[in-house]
């Protein structure tokens, strides 16, 4: 009797350090995601914000930008919100058709294996592959570095994170919502727009992370979007973009250029947080009509 | 007794599973006909290959025919959107469409009819009157169906059935989700509708079947075990198994 006690309560000893254990591991792993982030930020903003300045937000660089003189980086904003904007408009296009595809229609057919396989494999393509591609390509089709090729690169580099998470939101709409859509006498179509319908607020949250990537890429952009201090005005010119304007000003040997780097960097992290946030809530406004 | 679906020979296979072994059945006009048997005796799946939504999952098979008004809806040149317009379905639980209550309602009649705006909400109301939700909700038609009650939602899919004027009303235990009012105001509904409809309902609640039925077919492992009218099925059942069935053994 007195053994069974004892085994019983050494048994209790481990259980609770097992839970102990457990609720740390947790706890390290929140730490260390929120504890990156914070970083991140802090880094950004204590060496961004002494820098930034309305001159920043709506200039382009003037003569001697480059050596510590006046002027901002409002054609790199406005590159970059044109670059991913278009990229990811393009890559709706393109990737609705097939996340409704495999989500809906064919989740299970041998093609949707293949191309979900090819969405996959160019996911992990890193960008600079991207933007070496597209240099070749462009060089082929005699396509200049411009605002047009930017915006090709930059659609291969979201289409597969859009099209993973749309499908993602399309395959758990609930079967018997197709089933009462088909049984009113709905074609494929008019089924497909009922589901994006319903799916629209986790579709919109894939376009948006989708523009948070593009937006932020600096190597596929490199060869193929070009860098130019004017403001863009055609789509076969040449565009600056934020990232590689971090990039540029960070390698100059002035601490003034290297902080307006961080200015920059800055600017960009503030909107993909802007998109981010906006996007949860759109999302939330949107899901008002979905039955769960 | 006028038969208005007629199954021959009808066997559906999922994957190697055998779901339906050779049904051959009638289903009378303007009645309804209830279809009962324990769980997994493929009621749902004969529910659903009478207006093709089995087809929507893959890995079915289908052979044999099924006539509506002596038309054989597996013929090649048949259009599929046509049939299921003709043949509305409850599910077991009610799933609104993304969007206002009038809309869900006009659905059906939009992409049907094309009907101009004072039409569309002559008929939104007639067929909310109909599936006894409008005085429910005649104030608040614009807003998201999703607010309403499951038992609300229920009657609403059922007025959104209704507005594309089918013949026959399918029911995979519509009232199952339900709570026992809401359950009987569907049931009230089904047995007015029937003055209209062809109504076919899956169920496992005994009572219901009693309460319901004018034609009863038991089902049990796929097979079609009995069928008749209500009176002689619940009263004189031919076969022991449906004997067992209805003594409440299985």
């Amino acid at each position: 009797m007195k053994d069974r006690r004892a085994s019983h309560s050494r048994w209790r000893f481990w259980c609770h350090a097992e839970e102990s254990i457990a609720v740390a591991l947790m706890a390290f792993s929140f730490l260390a995601v929120v504890g990156s982030l914070a970083a991140i930020l802090m880094t950004v903003i204590v060496k961004g914000l002494p820098a930034l300045s309305l001159a920043m937000l709506t200039q382009t660089p003037k003569g001697g930008y480059y050596l510590g003189k006046e002027g901002g980086v409002l054609n790199a904003i406005a590159g970059s919100l044109l670059l991913a904007g278009g990229a990811s408009f393009l890559a709706l296009l393109l990737g609705l058709p097939i996340a409704l595809y495999q989500g809906v229609f064919a989740p299970r057919a041998r093609w949707t294996g293949a191309v979900r396989l090819a969405l996959d494999v160019l996911w992990g393509v890193p960008s600079i592959v991207y933007g070496a591609f597209g240099f070749t390509v462009m060089l082929l089709i005699g396509l200049r570095a411009s605002l047009l090729g930017g915006i090709f690169v930059l659609t291969l580099l979201e289409l597969p994170i859009m099209v993973r998470g749309m499908e993602e939101v399309i395959r758990i709409t609930p079967r018997e919502l197709r089933e009462s859509s088909l049984a009113l006498g709905t074609t494929r179509l008019e089924l497909m727009a009922v589901i994006t319908r319903q799916a629209l607020p986790g579709i919109l949250t894939a376009v948006l992370l989708a523009f948070g990537r593009g937006i932020g890429d600096a190597a596929s952009v490199l060869f193929t979007a070009g860098y130019t201090d004017r403001m863009p005005t055609s789509l076969v010119r040449p565009v600056a973009s934020l990232p590689l304007a971090v990039f540029f000003q960070l390698g100059t040997p002035f601490p003034e250029v290297q902080q307006r780097a961080y200015a920059a960097a800055l600017i960009l992290t503030f909107i993909v947080l802007v998109t981010s946030l906006g996007s949860r809530g759109l999302a939330r406004r949107l899901a008002r009509n979905v039955v769960k | 007794m006028e038969s208005h679906i007629t199954t021959r020979n009808l066997c559906v296979h999922y994957g190697g599973q055998q779901a339906l072994k050779s049904i051959s059945v009638e289903i009378p006009r303007r009645q309804i006909t209830v279809i009962m048997g324990p769980s997994g005796c493929g009621k749902t799946t004969l529910l659903k290959s009478l207006n093709r939504l089995l087809e929507v999952t893959e890995g079915v098979r289908l052979s044999g025919q099924v006539l509506i008004d002596g038309l054989d809806i597996y013929a090649p040149n048949v259009d599929v959107t046509e049939i299921r317009r003709k043949a509305g379905l409850l599910s077991q639980r009610p799933y609104p469409l993304p969007m206002s209550i009038f809309d869900n309602v006009a659905y059906g009649l939009r992409v049907h009819d094309r009907p101009n705006r004072r039409e569309l909400e002559a008929a939104v109301q007639h067929y909310l009157r109909l599936a006894g939700l409008w005085d429910e909700v005649k104030d608040r038609l614009r807003t998201p169906a999703a607010r309403l009650s499951v038992g609300q939602q229920q009657r609403l899919c059922l007025a959104r059935g209704l507005a594309v004027e089918p013949e026959v009303l399918l029911g995979d235990e519509p009232t199952s989700a339900l709570d026992p009012i809401s359950a009987r105001h569907i049931e009230g509904r089904l047995l007015e509708l029937k003055q209209q409809y062809t109504v076919v309902l899956v169920t496992h609640i005994l009572r219901q079947a009693r309460r319901l039925a004018d034609h009863v077919l038991f089902m049990y492992m796929g097979e079609l075990v009995e069928a008749g009218p209500a009176e002689k099925v619940f009263k004189h059942p031919e076969a022991a198994l449906t004997r067992a069935y209805l003594g409440g053994e299985f």
